[in-house]
């Protein structure tokens, strides 16, 4: 039950495929600041999100798919959600495991 | 439910602290608290009260300093990440005969420890990295 965050973008940065080896089916991922282009539909790394396990859940920040004009881009797997909903998940969590 | 911070990044410099002030706001409006935020390495700039930003930018020390007070909050600020990078109390100013200090109010300088408690002392503990 851990909560996966990921701050960078794939496109610069390695922490996204990292964090994907670490993913197991009780795991959920959030994508926040320059991580949320993973969300970004037809690339390699959505690809990737798509093809995990369905009971893995996939969350973006919403101010920061915002900031970056993706909202009408995303891969229907992910679920936004904003600063409140970012403390429940963490709560729901047992613990966050932060990849930047 | 407890909620500590750990915060590692540059203000000003990188999205990250933004994030993690606007986690902290969330906190504190949700059925959460907030225990304590631990500022290391260049993070320990929030707590330079000499940091003057233009009047249309973030005051990121004064954000800080308002969850403290709005909240029970402790902001931290590494002793030895911050000695290095010219953040000092009064304490560490006359310690070291430096002509001045520049802690920002509501922040307190001390060690580790502090992250190794609220480790324990929290329900969760949320890193927002560089």
């Amino acid at each position: 039950m851990i909560l996966h965050t990921v701050n960078k973008s794939p496109y610069r940065d390695n922490s996204f495929i990292e964090c994907l080896r670490f993913i197991d089916e009780q795991a959920s991922i959030l994508l926040i600041e320059d991580g949320v282009y993973a969300a970004q539909s037809d690339t390699r790394f959505s690809l990737m999100l798509d093809q995990l396990g369905t009971a893995i859940r996939c969350y973006a920040l919403a101010a920061d798919t915002d900031a970056r004009g993706l909202n009408d881009n995303l891969i229907e797997r992910i679920t936004l959600v904003d600063d409140l909903e970012f403390v429940e998940l963490a709560a729901r969590h047992q613990s966050v495991q932060s990849w930047f | 439910m407890k909620f500590s911070i750990l915060v590692l990044g540059s203000p000003y410099s990188n999205q990250s602290v933004n994030t993690a002030l606007r986690f902290a706001k969330a906190v504190v409006a949700s059925e959460h608290s907030l225990y304590r935020v631990f500022f290391y390495h260049d993070a320990v700039q929030c707590g330079n009260a000499l940091v003057t930003p233009p009047q249309d930018d973030v005051d990121i020390p004064a954000e800080w300093q308002q969850i403290s007070e709005t909240d029970t909050a402790e902001l931290i600020v590494c002793i030895a990440s911050a000695l290095k990078r010219g953040v000092l109390d009064t304490t560490e100013a006359e310690r070291y005969e430096k002509d001045s200090s520049n802690l920002a109010d509501e922040f307190i300088i001390s060690g580790l420890g502090q992250m190794v408690d609220a480790t324990i002392h929290s329900d969760r503990v949320i890193t927002f990295g560089p």
